[in-house]
């Protein structure tokens, strides 16, 4: 955050033109930092596509009926069987999470220690609970034998495009709990307040990490959005 | 830090808003839910579907990662790749289309 004349410059396409033709850095006022942390999700965007995109093409072309998803995940209270039941609690947790991030973020730009940190560890509690229930959800599913090369529902690449994208989500979110149990230390150490230096880098800490950090969890729940549309509701 | 960022944290940072966008996108994954609670099927099911997740992708988006804050220089380098994916979609759409002409044909008409 160098720039100190932002306000004095254009905004909108204007702008844009005005900062990719200025011959020094192209993003004004924005931290470094979170330039890359957005580059990195573009590129995850695309993988993540990429997965649904075969998932699309692989459901299309398939001659055998695909699995009722709403059947095959459906959970029973008592004796009734409630369509997606888990996968909405799992939704709920997720955006629960997210909300409590995104206030995470506000707090720590308020230099508020306390509720960044408790928000921050919210959030990963939330993260926990959803990877949780993804364990349940896979060992209930294998048990019920569904495997990446059969499943008794339907058609055989069912289980293969679900163990593969419900995996590398549920890879990304026990990533970002790891990464939020490291920065609610950070917070409650006080870290940010006092410009402490981390471990890999000479560089003093910032609140502008909470952003970052935020940017992946919430590019997780974005994810999610999309398979729970594709994948369970379709 | 100097007057112009101060000034843009105060009016970026209000948490009614992030309230509001919270409480949008759990009534709108409510009404996702619903669609398959009440079992709409065909168009009306996709139809619903792909609003609710366009709408929930886009607060997020804005709101959340601060996409409507931030400025058009960031904002068109993330938003125009994903026309890719558009592309990529459709390519891929109209080959599952082949594949399963081919299927049918080959193996349910034999050639």
């Amino acid at each position: 955050m160098s720039d100190n004349s932002l306000n004095n410059l254009p905004g909108g396409f204007k702008g844009m033109s005005h900062d990719m033709g200025s011959d020094q850095t192209a993003f004004k006022g924005v931290q470094w930092g979170k330039v890359m942390m957005w580059i990195f999700l573009l590129s995850d965007t695309f993988v993540f596509s990429c997965f649904l995109i075969s998932y699309m093409k692989g459901r299309a072309s398939t001659v055998v009926d695909w699995p009722n998803t709403s059947e095959v995940f459906s959970l029973h209270v008592g004796d009734v069987p409630v369509p997606l039941l888990l996968i909405a609690i799992m939704t709920f947790v997720l955006i629960t999470s997210s909300g409590t991030m995104a206030l995470a973020v506000k707090y720590g730009y308020e230099k508020n220690r306390k509720m960044c940190g408790w928000l921050i560890l919210a959030t990963a509690i939330g993260g926990l609970t959803f990877v949780g229930m993804q364990v349940f959800e896979w060992s209930k599913l294998i048990h019920e034998g569904v495997r990446p090369w059969e499943n008794p529902f339907g058609a055989k690449q069912f289980g293969s495009f679900f163990f593969m994208i419900t995996g590398f989500h549920g890879t990304h979110v026990s990533i970002g709990v790891i990464f939020l149990f490291i920065y609610a230390r950070k917070v409650f150490r006080g870290d940010f307040d006092n410009g402490k230096r981390g471990f890999f880098t000479t560089m003093k800490s910032d609140y502008v990490a909470i952003e970052i950090l935020g940017l992946y969890l919430h590019f997780v729940d974005l994810v999610w959005v999309f398979i729970f549309a594709f994948f369970y509701l379709w | 830090m100097d007057e112009t960022q101060k000034k843009e944290q105060a009016t970026t940072h209000k948490i009614g808003i992030y309230l509001w966008i919270w409480g949008l996108l759990f009534v709108l994954s409510f009404f996702s839910y619903l669609v398959d609670w009440f079992a709409f099927q065909g168009l009306l099911r996709w139809t619903l579907i792909l609003i609710f997740m366009f709408l929930k992708a886009g607060l997020i988006m804005a709101f959340f990662m601060h996409l409507f804050w931030e400025r058009y220089a960031l904002v068109n380098v993330l938003l125009w790749p994903m026309t890719a994916i558009v592309g990529f979609f459709v390519l891929m759409a109209a080959e599952a289309k082949y594949t399963v002409f081919t299927r049918l044909l080959y193996f349910f008409i034999g050639g």
